[in-house]
């Protein structure tokens, strides 16, 4: 009873400390979603494997707070992401904008996955081919004599 | 399949691998290429560090080919940088005007008087909103900038005294003799 007690006073505790993203008010719920999908599609520059939703770093927090006054501001999505991207240029963007200097992260994959399986096609092609011509007249005798013994 | 073809792909495709993975070696994913570099610099109007009722701005410098440099007496960083910023300072090629980045007045002057000064003045960017304007993510950063206010060159990261000798200092060099 005691332990059950102290494992949920020590719950109680660690509730403040999941909230690492700061509390907003939005008057309009719609903005709150947008607020989200905003901070989860841009890119934190110091821990560059996060984004701002998931950044405690100093700078993701001023980044979500210059969303966050942008939004309530009245500025639209495009226009939040132009702000960030003329300053911290397309890494800020989890999504790249498809362009020529991004041409190969997007369609990269695509070229490699058609060569391999272009690959692969001539190999079963010509493995099919090698196998048809296995056996030559002279061994398909010996075949049929060992079959023969057999019985 | 010929042998020798058997032999080859899989050296070709190692190759490939090596040459791929060499470029990614000589990368740096800390160093995110700024899209400030030939743009015009962005604009602030910030108070100065030594004297509150001086307001510093971009615009102050034009006309010469001049440097910013983003720092904070709270960045580990910025101080093996400073000995390399005093040294710049000492050859009086271009002034270094500070981006004192969010810092406290009374700390950053501490920090000041106790290293040295290399800044021709300091300009106090307390909640961090000049930074952001200029892209700064990672301090220590070092902007060049030329006499018609275009952003040349970005360092991010403590300029190494190699780096100074290499590459700011010649770049500084020729930027002003583009002008004459």
């Amino acid at each position: 009873m005691r332990t059950l007690l102290l494992i949920c006073s020590i719950l109680l505790v660690s509730l403040p400390a999941q909230a690492v993203i700061e509390s907003r008010t939005f008057t309009d719920p719609a903005q709150e979603e947008r607020y989200k999908a905003l901070i989860n599609e841009l890119r934190c520059l110091v821990c560059q494997n996060q984004n701002l939703a998931d950044s405690n770093a100093d700078l993701a927090k001023d980044l979500r707070e210059q969303t966050f006054n942008m939004l309530v501001g009245g500025a639209s999505d495009a226009e939040i992401v132009d702000y960030m991207v003329s300053r911290y240029g397309d890494f800020v963007l989890y999504r790249p904008p498809f362009k020529s200097t991004t041409l190969p992260l997007w369609i990269g994959p695509f070229v490699l996955l058609g060569l391999g399986v272009l690959g692969l096609i001539i190999v079963i092609r010509r493995r099919n081919r090698t196998q048809g011509a296995a056996m030559s007249d002279v061994e398909r005798d010996q075949v049929r004599r060992l079959l023969d013994q057999e019985d | 399949m010929s042998a020798k073809t058997r032999f080859v792909i899989p050296i070709v495709v190692f190759a490939v691998l090596v040459v791929f993975l060499g470029i990614g070696l000589t990368l740096d994913p800390r160093k995110v290429p700024s899209p400030f570099i030939d743009k015009p610099a962005p604009a602030f109007s910030l108070p100065a560090l030594h004297d509150g009722k001086v307001s510093l701005s971009p615009g102050d410098f034009s006309g010469r080919v001049w440097l910013l440099n983003v720092w904070a007496s709270w960045c580990v960083a910025c101080r093996a940088e400073h000995e390399v910023l005093k040294e710049l300072a000492r050859e009086n090629i271009a002034p270094i005007i500070g981006l004192n980045y969010k810092d406290r007045p009374t700390d950053a002057k501490n920090w000041l008087r106790q290293l040295g000064d290399p800044y021709q003045a300091s300009a106090v960017d307390a909640d961090g909103k000049a930074g952001i304007d200029w892209g700064v993510y990672g301090v220590p950063e070092t902007f060049v900038i030329d006499q018609q206010g275009i952003v040349r060159y970005k360092h991010i990261g403590p300029i190494t005294a190699e780096e100074l000798h290499d590459k700011i200092i010649p770049l500084v060099k020729t930027l002003k003799e583009n002008k004459a």
